[in-house]
């Protein structure tokens, strides 16, 4: 058996090392060149098309639950008009941690396969998990995906109430906090938070 | 017998509404008839400037000075508490829930806030720059006090 696939292996080997005999120097580099721009730009526009709003909605999963309670959250319903869609707080916007999100989102194709949150309270029994894991997600990453919008070098403190200004100054540029330290729970509904530090 | 509770009880209804037209203060609709529609009242904004009110009687629960626009206060989690808690005042310098809330309701001391305590705005609420529905007649009892002392006088 293992003979068997050495020898397959060693066929595609002697052909894929052995210079073209058929397709001439230009058809293969132009070729190359046409079919890697088709290539890679099929695979971003099939990644982007997974970043929609429309595709995280497609599953009732999704739909039913967080999108639900994202509506009349401030980061939907707006005087501005300005949203923020599930990828720009669930994906990063950098190219190379980006696909590493998407391929841990395989994780989740399977959970979506066998039906780990299709119900109601099977969403619910499992929320805590799933949030504490984009918590430590967003502290490991000291909230990239927050400050795609809101940089702290770019907030005017004074423009902010006198308790928001305080809090800020004292956790976010005097201390290490990050944002997801305090503002959690805040585009969705928040799991049992018994046991959750400083949710006492 | 019957004639004349049915007359009385017509009675009643019609002055009832006469009263309801005059003046009486409905704080849905307004003195707008049923068949209209009514143009709503703006939202007003609330207060947001941390700063304390003073009581209008020792046993006031404390309004809140600040908004609360979307905390969430429920089975799962309470917002208010993840600032005021006992916990939680040292790093947040809010001020702490006062010791009542954790009370129960014998006057044992839990350690916890006391379960009839935990919906914060059953007694606490924001305030409004709205302008007042009806004339607020209250007096405060300082100031009743210091009318009878100079009375005495």
């Amino acid at each position: 058996m293992i003979k068997r696939i050495k020898n397959l292996l060693s066929v595609f080997w002697r052909v894929f090392n052995s210079p073209s005999g058929y397709f001439s120097l230009g058809f293969l580099t132009v070729g190359g060149f046409i079919g890697g721009v088709l290539f890679w730009g099929g695979f971003n526009t099939a990644m982007e098309a997974t970043n929609t709003e429309q595709f995280c909605i497609s599953c009732h999963e999704m739909r039913a639950n967080v999108y639900e309670e994202i509506q009349p959250t401030i980061h939907f319903t707006n005087r501005s008009g300005v949203r923020a869609v599930c990828s720009d707080c669930h994906v990063p916007h950098d190219w190379t941690d980006k696909i590493a999100r998407k391929m841990q989102a395989s994780k989740e194709v399977w959970g979506k396969i066998f039906g780990t949150i299709n119900t109601r309270e099977k969403f619910l029994d499992h929320r805590l998990e799933m949030a504490s894991r984009e918590w430590r997600r967003f502290e490991a990453n000291d909230s990239l995906e927050c400050r795609n919008c809101h940089d702290e070098d770019a907030m005017d403190l004074t423009r902010q109430s006198s308790r928001a200004a305080e809090a800020h100054r004292r956790g976010l540029i005097d201390g290490d906090d990050t944002c997801i330290t305090c503002h959690k729970g805040i585009a969705h509904e928040l799991p049992d938070m018994a046991g959750v530090e400083g949710w006492e | 017998m019957m004639r004349m509770i049915a007359t009385a009880s017509a009675v009643l209804l019609i002055s009832l509404g006469v009263f309801a037209q005059e003046g009486q203060l409905d704080a849905l609709r307004g003195q707008v008839p049923l068949l209209e529609e009514r143009t709503p009242e703006p939202l007003y904004d609330a207060e947001n400037d941390d700063r304390r009110r003073s009581r209008a009687y020792p046993m006031q629960p404390p309004t809140i000075p600040h908004k609360i626009d979307n905390y969430q206060v429920d089975l799962n989690a309470n917002r208010c508490m993840s600032c005021h808690s006992r916990q939680r005042v040292g790093e947040t310098q809010a001020p702490m829930i006062s010791v009542t809330h954790y009370m129960d309701r014998d006057g044992n001391f839990l350690a916890e806030l006391s379960p009839r305590r935990y919906f914060c705005d059953q007694c606490h609420v924001p305030q409004t720059d709205a302008p007042l529905a009806v004339e607020n007649r209250f007096v405060d009892i300082a100031e009743i006090l210091r009318q009878r002392r100079e009375t005495q006088e």
